[in-house]
């Protein structure tokens, strides 16, 4: 998977890994500030309060 | 087989990515949150008294809040916790109320009210500002600030429940219909860490409540009790 995303990014060497790179860094923040904030619910660590 | 272990990999990353994400970077959100609930606070604050006190030897009737869900009424201060630990408490329970900082049960009573004053906070999240309350002893002082003054509970007790334990919540914590005499404060969060198992309670008494005065700073925030 890895491998064929990086065959299919366009020019030389260095473009490649920035290309990379910046796709790496938009898949972290899409995670952080959108998937993550919506799955939190589900996690054990947030259950702070007392309901009946 | 390649395309097994890579998927592996991926899992694994974004495990540990979310764990990232919730044990450190939503402590990133909560102290943005809670600098600008600094601020709204301290400008709502600095509004200056209706009349000047003509005569200082009585102190003003307390002022009631009523703060809208989401609004910052008041700043906790707890010296065993450090001199720098200072909290906003938010109106409201809800996830985006206690992402920002340690709330207040609406329709519970409010600091120095008689009748109990309940706040829940993040234990391992959000800034955690409920991480160490196992460390509470009783006889600490639980300092709630408000705009003209301080409420110095003192801590009693703690105990550990199961999360419908609603009762702890009571005007009279865990004697439901007993009409209450005496201002009390109830903290809770999660317990043990990192788990929804239980409830970690902590009981505070209110001891006295001191007036604000120029230059002088939180009741025994040096840790002295």
């Amino acid at each position: 998977m890895y491998g064929w995303i990086y065959r299919h990014l366009p020019g030389p060497t260095p473009v490649r890994v920035l290309l990379a790179l910046l796709l790496a860094a938009a898949v972290v923040a899409l995670l952080l500030f959108v998937v993550f904030p919506a799955v939190e619910p589900w996690a054990p660590l947030n259950d702070v309060t007392i309901r009946s | 087989m390649r395309a097994v272990g890579e998927l592996l990999i991926t899992v694994g990353l974004l495990v540990a990515l979310f764990l990232a994400y919730q044990l450190w970077i939503t402590d990133l959100f909560q102290a943005r949150s809670q600098s600008r609930l600094h601020d709204r606070l301290a400008a709502s604050w600095q509004a200056p008294p209706a009349q000047p006190p003509a005569k200082p030897s009585r102190p003003p009737p307390a002022v009631r809040p009523n703060p809208a869900v989401g609004q910052g009424f008041a700043v906790l201060h707890i010296p065993r916790l450090g001199e720098d630990y200072a909290p906003v408490i938010v109106e409201g329970v809800g996830e985006t109320q206690l992402e920002e900082g340690p709330g207040h049960y609406p329709g519970t009573a409010m600091p120095g009210e008689t009748g109990n004053f309940v706040v829940s906070g993040h234990r391992t999240t959000y800034g955690k500002p409920f991480n160490r309350l196992d460390e509470l002893r009783p006889g600490d002082p639980v300092v709630v600030e408000v705009a003209d003054r301080y409420y110095v509970y003192r801590m009693t007790r703690s105990e550990v429940v199961a999360p419908d334990r609603i009762d702890v919540t009571d005007p009279v914590p865990e004697h439901a219909g007993v009409t209450p005499t005496a201002a009390v404060m109830t903290m809770t969060t999660c317990h043990p860490k990192y788990s929804a198992k239980s409830r970690l309670i902590v009981f505070a008494s209110l001891d006295r409540t001191v007036m604000k005065t120029p230059g002088a700073g939180v009741p025994f925030a040096s840790g002295e009790a």
